[in-house]
């Protein structure tokens, strides 16, 4: 029998491999589909099909200058890209990828309030854009971070209360019991509206486009990072793309059925289903980069505050009368 | 509210035409491997022609030079010796040399040429790390003598000469025959034109 210490130790290289390499690639992804979108081909000059191109960023980002301004308070700004890494990548811990057997679970650890876990850390991960922004010393990535914390204040409160609908419908926090009960038929169903203000603030929690005020090219240069270079740059980078990850991995978990198999085809293992449906999400958030403009900030707070709220306080009220009514 | 819900269908249609772009035949040569067709006229090199018995063409006359808009043409006339005749008629180009740094292809010169000596070729590819190696000297203007007589641009069927390499298949530059609509890009500013004119004035209003 393997110690219980080496099973979370081999889960958590296989799994830090699996997803640093999915970063890698869905980078080269997003360049290409923005590229086709746009009709150019993309990067295409490392190696086939630009299968390369990732090493190449790699090993550029590596050996540029890391820089460290006069004016930053240089522990903080040391530290700002590793906070905003660590709390990225901590959050698979709990995500579960296939069907939990009888003797073990496809995640590391498997807590009964997985879901709140998974927010509590998403939380965290703020503190890496505004300490990193802050300690810069210099405006423009003041600005960007003081936008980071706004942004994700007003539309982690209704990101919170989509996922509230789900629970109520579930009856578990437990990210695998959420899942099992979506056997019959997936919660994007009845939690439709839920489901669409979850994209929504997802969107908006990992700040992309069309809600990437916080590095908003046009105004500020490039927001909370322009200060920053090279490894501590990418590393930034990185965990920009594995929240994207992170936040299409819990609409597959929450609104379309993790591993369950669609149309009955259960014949297709589980996992294969939960990666296809993650790589769906990844793909549309890509499309929205390419097809919608940036919103201006101060719509972009009306909408949080004054659309998503109320409608995801709405959702949550009426599911919860229907789940009271119906036993 | 109305107005709200009508954005939310604009950001559908938006979604729906990346994504038939992404299936779209992309309008991209790839340079450096494939080169694009030129017209067959296109302004590039110079070249000295020679007739078919091996003389230059040129005669050393400097109307190219007088002709030169940019001053780049330097031309030294001289006599031919009677043992030696360079040229059929008198004189001959004892120097001849472009700056084709100086030069803005104009075209000019090969006008202005009694005897049709000087000719731009389609090549183009001529970076170089070194600004006096761009002056080029009459050795490397004029066509060798087993390469022929070299070509004036009315005799060219297409516009790159084969040595060049790997040639776009696509159609970008003008159909004589078709017109502008012809190409990729006209085509893509066609449906664009299009579009524009399927937008109904009233609907924006009217919300």
């Amino acid at each position: 029998m393997i110690p219980f210490w080496a099973v979370v130790l081999i889960k958590s290289a296989l799994l830090l491999f699996v997803v640093v390499t999915t970063f890698a690639y869905a980078m080269l992804v997003e360049r290409k589909v923005l590229g086709w979108m746009q009709l150019r081909p993309g990067p295409n000059r490392v190696g086939p099909w630009g299968l390369m191109q990732p090493a190449a960023d790699a090993a550029k980002l590596i050996l540029k200058e890391d820089l460290t301004p006069k004016t930053a308070d240089p522990l903080i700004y040391r530290l700002a890209p590793f906070i905003s890494l660590l709390t990225a990548f901590s959050v698979y811990a709990v995500i579960p990828f296939g069907a939990s057997a009888d003797q073990g679970t496809w995640a590391i650890g498997n807590p009964n309030a997985g879901i709140l876990f998974v927010l509590a850390i998403a939380s965290i991960g703020i503190y890496g854009i505004s300490l990193g922004g802050w300690a810069s010393g210099s405006k423009y990535p003041l600005l960007g971070s003081v936008r980071a914390t706004a942004q994700m204040i007003s539309y982690e409160l209704a990101m919170s209360l989509s996922f509230v609908g789900v629970l109520i419908l579930a009856g578990t926090t437990s990210l695998d019991g959420i899942v099992n009960a979506q056997a019959r038929w997936w919660f994007v169903l009845p939690q439709f509206v839920g489901c669409v203000i979850y994209v929504i603030t997802a969107v908006a929690e990992t700040n992309r486009a069309p809600f990437d005020l916080v590095e908003a090219e046009t105004e500020l240069v490039a927001g909370f990072h322009t200060e920053y270079s090279g490894l501590r740059f990418g590393l930034f980078f990185i965990a920009e793309y594995v929240n994207m990850l992170t936040v299409s991995c819990i609409a597959t978990l929450l609104f379309f059925g993790g591993w369950n198999a669609p149309f009955g085809l259960a014949m297709v293992p589980g996992v294969v289903w939960f990666v296809l449906k993650v790589a769906c999400f990844m793909f549309f958030y890509m499309w929205l980069r390419a097809t919608l403009p940036r919103l201006r900030y101060d719509r972009l707070m009306a909408f949080g505050w004054k659309v998503l709220l109320p409608v995801a306080t709405l959702n949550l009220v009426v599911t919860a009368i229907i789940v009271a009514y119906k036993g | 509210m109305r107005k709200r819900l009508y954005n939310v269908g604009a950001i559908l249609k938006g979604l729906s035409i990346t994504f038939g772009f992404m299936f779209r035949k992309r309008p991209t040569i790839e340079y450096p491997s494939v080169k694009k067709q030129h017209a067959p006229r296109f302004h590039g090199l110079h070249e000295l022609r020679r007739y078919e018995d091996g003389k230059e063409r040129c005669i050393g006359c400097e109307l190219c030079s007088s002709a030169c808009p940019a001053n780049a043409i330097t031309v030294i006339g001289a006599e031919n010796a009677p043992g030696d005749r360079r040229s059929p008629g008198e004189r001959y180009a004892a120097r001849y040399e472009i700056d084709e740094l100086r030069c803005i292809f104009c075209g000019m010169c090969e006008e202005a040429c009694p005897t049709d000596a000087i000719v731009l070729t389609p090549r183009f590819e001529m970076s170089d790390l070194r600004r006096g190696s761009l002056i080029y000297s009459k050795e490397r203007l004029l066509v060798p003598p087993e390469a022929g007589v070299g070509r004036a641009p009315d005799e060219r069927p297409g516009g790159i000469p084969g040595d060049l390499g790997r040639v776009a298949e696509i159609k970008s530059t003008m159909d004589v025959a078709q017109g502008y609509s012809a190409t990729w890009r006209g085509n893509i500013l066609k449906t664009q034109r299009k579009g524009l004119t399927m937008i109904e004035p009233s609907r924006e209003n009217g919300a």
